[in-house]
């Protein structure tokens, strides 16, 4: 490479962050954290998310209702206002798989998510934004009940 | 693709829309909602006759705006059947192009584009 | 998942004497946040397909159907029924004159047209799908049932008489849950719907996707499984007693803006 032109090898470093600018996106796309979702408790799911430790803040607000009337279907509204976050992630404590989802936002997209869960039973549902490689937290429970005549 | 499908006099019916996205902007804030069609099994629940129903779930989602990943989402059988999720945007513009997909447990996948109006 | 049922006990030990105040608007919530973020229009859309597309050995659409405001005319026509028709000469909720127009227009049989009138999460039947399309495009506009034509009054009373008659294994009636107010199953509360004021939000609200089993339901689908909750035999799809019973619930709710398809648990 010595040998070589200043300038012809200035060209070949752009030409090869140019390749790797159109190849990045597709490598960054997250691929689905089986051991995460396959945990069995929230304490192994988090640790499988590399959470180690997380502070609990007001600036992540879930909006839930205290009783779902179906657990098939809960609805869940996340906001995280701590500046810069990067992902929300949410954990249902008493779910079997507590990992339910994870959301990674880019530059642009509101730290900001609604989304319809499951509840396996009245549970705990817990969650996580990253910012600036800090963890911060919020839980709120939802009972869950049987509307009507059940069968 | 596995979605809601007909039961109509003549052959099996699929959904002609297996996402309805509805993005509302408001300045340069877009409010994007999308509803998928997907049964979300958990591979825990029995059938009628006592079967199990074999898992099947969305595992991956991404939303973009003209090609560029505005978010990526890893879902688990957690989320209900049929999903719905709702997201927000900034910086976005009439004629921006909004795509949405998803990728299952089975490896099928499915892809909706939009215009925002 | 498997929903276990919870352990209800402790938590209504932990309410107030009267059904929570705090309960019920929590509630509300959960109904509000549920309708806001509901899969209830996929079905509308594939209504829409169904509604368009021809079949039947005469290969013709639904098209051409008069739901009561001509032929075709579907804007606020959901709103308008049950109503008598002419050509039928009966009383018709949706669900009968959509079978109705299955039949003659496009020459389909009503053993095939009606063999799964109520379908699965996997696979919404046709009236659950056109049902929900059509609801659709009377969001906003005031039920307004037929009530001047003779059939149309002897089926509201036929309707309220079925409404109020106990029969069965366990000598139930409708009014056994819905006719009294204050009464609840679980934490359900039963609408009294003998009564305008509690008819209206229920039926401005059918057909509704129910999040517990992900299906969109109609009213033909309430009438018998209401039935089958009793304990009663099992009511033919399009019958004169389901008519009449949905005529009755709709003349109770009439005035009110319709709002469906709806969301419920």
């Amino acid at each position: 490479m010595s040998a070589m032109n200043p300038i012809r090898r200035t060209a070949i470093r752009a030409a090869a962050a140019f390749t790797a600018a159109l190849v990045l996106p597709l490598r960054a796309l997250a691929a689905w954290n089986k051991e995460a979702f396959q945990a069995k408790t929230a304490a192994e799911a988090l640790k499988s998310l590399g959470i180690a430790s997380s502070t609990e803040s007001k600036d992540v607000v879930i909006d839930a209702p205290q009783i779902a009337e179906n657990g098939a279907v809960v609805p869940i509204e996340i906001t995280s206002n701590v500046p810069n976050t990067k992902s929300i992630s949410i954990v249902i404590e008493k779910n079997p798989f507590p990992l339910t989802a994870k959301f990674d936002f880019a530059e642009g997209a509101v730290p900001f998510v609604k989304v319809n869960v499951k509840l396996g039973e009245s549970s705990f549902v817990r969650v996580l934004a990253e910012a600036g490689g800090k963890f911060y937290s919020a839980s709120k429970e939802v009972k869950v009940t049987i509307g009507g005549c059940g069968g | 693709m596995r979605g809601l499908s007909l039961l109509g006099a003549d052959a099996e019916t699929d959904m002609a829309e297996p996402m309805k996205i509805r993005a509302t902007l408001k300045g340069d804030l877009c409010d994007v909602r999308v509803l998928m069609v997907h049964p979300m099994e958990t591979g825990l629940r029995k059938d009628s006759s006592g079967a199990v129903v074999p898992a099947h779930f969305i595992q991956e989602m991404t939303v973009k705006i003209n090609g560029k990943l505005m978010v990526d989402g890893q879902i688990s059988q957690a989320v209900s059947r049929n999903p719905v999720f709702s997201f927000r945007l900034k910086g976005v513009k009439a004629g921006d192009k909004l795509e949405i997909a998803w990728l299952d447990s089975k490896g099928e996948r499915s892809q909706t584009e939009a215009a925002i109006a | 998942m498997r929903f276990r049922l919870i352990l209800l006990l402790p938590f209504f030990l932990a309410l107030p004497c009267a059904f929570g105040q705090d309960a019920k608007k929590e509630i509300e919530k959960y109904q509000r946040m549920i309708a806001d973020s509901s899969p209830a229009e996929l079905f509308e859309l594939q209504g829409e397909e169904l509604w368009k597309k021809p079949q039947g050995p005469r290969r013709v659409s639904l098209e051409r159907c008069d739901l009561g405001l001509g032929a075709g005319v579907l804007k606020g026509a959901y709103a308008q029924l049950p109503r008598y028709f002419k050509d039928a000469d009966r009383v018709m909720d949706l669900e009968t004159r959509l079978l109705y127009c299955m039949t003659t227009l496009q020459g389909r049989d009503r053993a095939e047209a009606t063999r799964a009138v109520f379908g699965t999460a996997d696979r919404p039947s046709e009236m659950e799908v056109l049902s929900a399309y059509i609801a659709g495009l009377s969001r906003g506009v005031k039920l307004a049932p037929g009530t001047a034509h003779p059939k149309e009054k002897a089926a509201y009373a036929l309707g309220k008489e079925l409404f109020f008659h106990r029969a069965g294994p366990w000598d139930f009636s409708c009014a056994s849950c819905h006719g009294e107010t204050g009464k609840r199953i679980r934490m359900q509360e039963l609408p009294a719907l003998d009564k305008p004021e509690f008819a209206r939000p229920v039926v401005a609200t059918w057909p509704a996707y129910r999040v517990s089993t992900s299906e969109m339901r109609t009213m033909q689908w309430r009438m018998n499984d209401c039935y089958r909750q009793m304990r009663y035999p099992e009511p033919e799809f399009a019958s004169e007693a389901t008519i009449a019973l949905i005529t009755y619930l709709t003349v109770n709710a009439r005035g009110e803006p319709y709002r469906g398809p709806g969301t419920k648990r």
